[in-house]
This record gives structure tokens, C-alpha cells and sequence, in this order.
């Protein structure tokens, strides 16, 4: 349900074995219908912490709670993923890896799409059902039949999110996405994640690409060395761009352009090139 | 002005191999060219950028310039190219190599494991280089990338712009006259991304070397770039400088590639009041709008003529 949490993340610690402390202590709430952008540099422990939503990393200290298994369960409680298996994660918990390829092995499309939900162990009827709207809805058709292996990389990646889709997760978590692609590619692909969100379901979107968070995410969460530096509107983490300073995170062009245009009457947190332009016309009327 | 690059009419497929996955065949059976008819000169000390969408031939191009393409990969190939002189059908490929370096977008996959200094030792000590004449050219390769400090620990436990400039100061220790780097900074964090650009400005400046970037960040494109080459379908569809080539919006939108967030805005004033505006950075577009406003006693007025007519 809207508003309500479905990732619950309490005092989380988590440590690769020895002296590295990839997590230090994370506190959070994701509620349900979220679209959080997950941005921080490199090391600062964004993947460490999206893979311990679906159960592939468990905590060293703390706890993660994960709603709701799947449509199929009578009462969605939040559930903590010590006691839960990748596998049953994966009902509610969708992830979509950073390089298709360590994702994708069928020898054809259609395949590929069909053994996520067949492993949720649902009746073949339904199996076929999901397979073909996921095809219709990625625009996959036409390649339904052909190996992933010798199709273009925007295609395979397309293939990555298809399949995660098939399964119908709640949350899904997509990790640098769009790397590797070009412009159009992108679009498409983020317009695709927009659609889902549309229907219900949470986004999680780990990227360095500002523009990007921007335009698509409601929320933001930054990390900086393990901790969570701010988690807020993705409007507000941009107009208060000061607090991203020593994360070297800079916020998109056209939103820095609004913030230096500030004493001109522009409001500071302008997030796409349309907003900018419809804020600097009415800037006459004032 | 002395011409680095010289590219003439360059026609390229790769070769059809039994029992490996091959390039897409047309319908008479020949493979599909991935470059068709590249023309390109490129002056000494210029920094080119190189855009297209995926698929496009943009790598291909890259290593056309050191002779890998075609003498390592076969494949038919019309045309010539000349670098620093030297045909890439007439010379062998190390040869080629120690005048054009390319550096990959993936930096590991060349990394043994030693220490940094080994890493960077290594080209020139397959040259059989004189000890003296290597330590000298690692000393600078890795002062030119900002790495000197780093230069007895292993590369891997590098982030990953240090592992990228690692990369490039293996290339420079080979001294090219030309770099070539294909998509250096995709996957890096915004640091390394900007360690990268700082490094290649540099090189450009203070070594006179010519820069050839493969890049889909149009914004860095248009801070760092003399000129940008935009592929589209194996030929080049616009070779210009930034500002002009970012001017043309809807075709690049149509090639499916992005132009800076300003040069967007600079496109939505122009359609829809008729301005003349090219921004293809953010001082630019300050400049230009912030013109058009004066502040009188707190109070904001925006020259409507002005914002219609364009300057």
C-alpha cells in the first residue's frame, strides 16, 4: 500500500570480512510506490546496500525488513530477511544487475523471460502469460526467438529488466542501468522503469547520472562512506546542492544554471530544461 | 600547423569467420560495412570528440588509427589512413602503436599484477629501452597523470578514475604523438570522470599530444573539445565545432544522442520565440538570459523584446 514502508532498514553494518566497513550503520524507510534514486561515489556503498534488500548480502550488524512475499500471501507483514532466502526474496524483490550479461544464459529471449516465474513455481498457463506481455511491453517481439548472446548491447539489457519484470516483484532494483548506453537507448529504458512505477511498483535506481535522477526519481538517498549523508525529495537534495558539496556530486546543468540565476527570481529547484524555461517566462509576470 | 590524423575515404567490414558469431550479413551474403566513406583530418594539438550511437563503428574507428583494423582483425578495408605520418597499411602495428596509444574503456583488462610502476615499465621495457631511458619516461607518465605518489601500490587497489590515469600513463610511457581513448570514463564516478578530463586537458596543453575521445556525455564534450565528429550509420553526420554541432538539436535528437541541457534550452527559446541563441555551456546561457533581466528596487523585469528577438 501507498505510504506504507516496505523496506525497513535498521542500524545496518556490514563488513566484506576484515578491516573494510562497507555499511555504517544505515538507518531507513522505503514506503511503498517510491521511485529513490541511490547516488554516492564509488565505494561509498551504494550496491553493498541495495543487495542487502533482496537478501544477497545479510546484515554483519542490524536488521533489513522486506514487505509483503508475494500477490499470493494473505497479510504483506514485513518480514526480516535473516529469515528469508535469496529465493524467496526474489518473489518480492526484483534486481536487475549492473552488466546484463552476468544475468542473462538462455538460448533464446523467450526463455530467458520465462524462468524467472517459473522458478516462483507459477502454473505454465501463467508462465506464458507474463512471458508474452513482457515481450509486448519491452518491445521484444521480434527477438523472442533469437539468442540474447548475439543481440546488441541496449537490446540485452532491455532483455535484463524484461526479465526481472516477468516475475512481477514489488520492488525493483535496478543498479547503473544505463551505463554503456546511448541517449536514446536510455530514454526508452527509463521511460519503460516510469511505466512500472506508474503501475505500483517501488524503483530503486542506483546511478551516477544526475540528469537522470532529476528527471525520474521522486526521492533521493546519498551515501557517503558507508552512512547516509541525506535522504529526501529528490527536489530538495538539488536545491540544497551545498550538502552534496564533498560528495562531489554537482546537480544537473540546468539546475545549476537556476541556482545561479536565484537573485534574478528563478526558483532554485528547477530539475529539467521545460521547468527551467516555463520558470524564466514567468519570471516577467511577477 | 602539421596534420596528425589524415583519414581518406575509409571503407571497413570485418571479416566473415566459420565458426565464430560474425558481423550482420546483407542480403547477397557480404557483410555489412561498419565504416562507409570516413573522411577526417586531424591537426596537431586538437582535441576531437567522437559520438554515435551504440553499434555505430565508433571503436572500429579507434583502432583503424594504430593498424588493428585492419591487420590484426582482417576484414576488407578501402581508403587509407595516415598517422603521424606513417600509412597503417605499410607499417606494422607496434610501430603504429608507439605514435597512437588507445586506452580502453575498461583500464583492468590490461593491468597484470604488479605495482603501479611495473604496470607503466612495462611497454617500454618490451621496446628494450635503456633502464635509464624507461625510469626517466615512467617518472614523467605517471607525474603527467597525477599518480607519482601512488606508484608502489598494486592497480587493483585503485578507485576507478586512478586505475583509468594508470592506463593512460602506461600509454604516454610509450610516448605517442597521439592518444586515443575509447569511452575512458563510462562507469567511472563523477571524481574519476573528472580526474580523467583533467589529465587529457593537460596532455593537450602542456605535451602538445592530439586527442581523439570517444564520449556520450555531451556536456563534457562541449567543455573539453576542439571539434566533434557525430557517426551515424558508418559515415560521419556533422564534424564541427561544439557549438555548432550541439545547435543542431533535432538532428541530433533524431540520431539519438543528447546535446547539453543549455543548448536544449537555447533550442526551446529559439522554436518558440524565435531567438538565435547557442549555448553550449552554462556561462553561456547565464550570460545571455541574465541580460535580458534587470532588478529595480527588488523589482524583476524581463525585456520581453528582447527574449523575442533574440541578441
Amino acid at each position: 500500500m501507498a505510504g506504507e514502508p516496505c523496506i525497513v532498514v535498521q542500524d545496518l553494518w556490514y563488513s566484506y570480512g576484515g578491516e573494510v566497513t562497507a555499511l555504517q550503520g544505515i538507518d531507513l524507510e522505503i514506503e511503498d510506490g517510491d521511485y529513490v534514486a541511490v547516488i554516492g561515489q564509488n565505494g561509498s556503498g551504494k550496491t553493498t546496500l541495495v543487495k542487502h534488500f533482496n537478501g544477497l548480502l545479510k546484515p554483519t550488524r542490524g536488521r533489513v525488513l522486506v514487505r509483503g512475499l508475494s500477490d499470493r500471501e494473505g497479510s504483506p507483514l514485513l518480514r526480516d530477511t535473516a529469515d528469508l532466502t535469496a529465493g524467496q526474496l526474489a518473489q518480492t524483490v526484483g534486481y536487475v544487475f549492473q552488466n546484463p550479461d552476468h544475468q542473462i544464459f538462455c538460448a533464446t529471449t523467450r526463455q530467458e523471460l520465462a524462468f524467472g516465474p517459473r522458478n516462483l513455481d507459477l502454473p505454465e498457463a501463467e508462465v506464458k502469460r507474463r512471458v508474452e506481455e513482457a515481450l509486448a511491453r519491452f518491445d521484444l517481439e521480434e527477438v523472442a526467438d533469437k539468442p540474447p548472446a548475439v543481440l546488441g548491447y541496449g537490446l540485452r539489457r532491455k532483455i535484463g529488466v524484461a526479465a526481472v519484470y516477468a516475475m512481477r516483484p514489488r520492488i525493483f532494483i535496478l543498479d547503473e542501468p544505463t551505463t554503456g548506453l546511448d541517449w536514446r537507448s536510455t530514454m526508452e529504458l527509463m521511460e519503460l522503469i516510469g511505466e512500472m512505477h506508474c503501475h505500483g511498483h517501488t524503483i530503486i535506481l542506483v546511478t551516477h547520472d544526475m540528469k537522470l535522477v532529476a528527471e525520474f526519481s521522486q526521492k533521493s538517498l546519498v551515501l557517503r562512506d558507508g552512512q547516509v549523508l541525506v535522504y529526501d525529495d529528490t527536489r530538495n537534495v538539488f536545491e540544497h546542492s551545498e550538502i552534496l558539496r564533498d560528495t562531489q556530486i554537482e546537480p544537473p546543468q540546468i539546475t545549476a544554471l537556476a541556482k545561479r540565476m536565484v537573485p534574478y527570481g528563478m526558483p532554485g529547484d528547477v530539475l529539467s530544461v521545460e521547468e527551467f524555461y516555463t520558470a524564466y517566462c514567468g519570471l516577467g509576470e511577477r | 600547423m602539421t596534420l596528425e590524423i589524415s583519414i581518406r575515404d575509409l571503407h571497413f567490414s570485418y571479416p566473415v569467420l566459420s565458426g565464430v558469431e560474425g558481423p550482420p550479413l546483407a542480403s547477397d551474403g557480404e557483410p555489412i560495412p561498419v565504416l562507409k566513406g570516413i573522411d577526417l583530418e586531424v591537426e596537431r594539438g586538437e582535441f576531437v570528440s567522437i559520438m554515435g550511437p551504440t553499434g555505430v563503428g565508433k571503436t572500429t574507428l579507434c583502432l583503424a588509427l594504430n593498424g588493428i583494423v585492419p591487420q590484426s582483425t582482417g576484414g576488407t578495408i578501402r581508403g587509407e589512413v595516415v598517422v603521424a605520418g606513417l600509412n597503417t597499411r605499410q607499417h606494422p602495428v607496434p610501430k603504429l602503436a608507439s605514435q597512437v596509444g588507445i586506452v580502453f574503456q575498461d583500464p583492468e583488462s590490461q593491468f597484470f599484477n604488479m605495482a603501479v610502476e611495473d604496470e607503466v615499465a612495462f611497454g617500454p621495457e618490451s621496446l628494450g629501452l635503456d633502464p635509464r631511458e624507461i625510469r626517466e619516461r615512467v617518472d614523467w607518465a605517471l607525474k603527467a597523470v597525477g599518480m607519482n605518489p601512488h606508484r608502489h601500490r598494486s592497480p587493483f587497489q585503485l578507485s576507478g578514475g586512478e586505475k583509468q590515469r594508470v592506463a593512460i600513463a602506461s600509454i604516454l610511457a610509450m610516448t605517442p604523438r597521439i592518444l586515443v581513448l575509447d569511452e575512458p570514463t563510462s562507469g567511472l564516478d563523477p571524481i574519476g570522470k573528472a580526474e580523467v578530463f583533467r589529465v587529457v586537458r593537460e596532455l593537450k596543453k602542456r605535451e602538445q599530444m592530439t586527442i581523439v575521445m570517444v564520449e556520450q556525455e555531451s556536456e563534457k564534450i562541449a567543455e573539453f573539445s576542439d571539434r566533434v565528429v557525430i557517426l551515424r550509420d558508418g559515415k560521419i553526420a556533422l564534424l564541427d565545432t561544439p557549438d555548432r554541432v550541439f545547435a543542431q538539436v533535432e538532428l541530433m535528437h533524431e540520431i539519438g544522442l543528447a546535446v547539453p541541457q543549455v543548448s536544449e534550452l537555447a533550442y526551446l527559446f529559439n522554436t518558440r520565440h524565435n531567438t538565435s541563441y547557442t549555448f553550449t555551456c552554462l556561462e553561456d546561457a547565464y550570460q545571455a538570459l541574465v541580460s535580458r533581466i534587470t532588478v529595480y528596487e527588488s523589482r524583476i523585469t524581463v525585456h520581453e523584446s528582447e527574449v523575442a528577438y533574440g541578441r
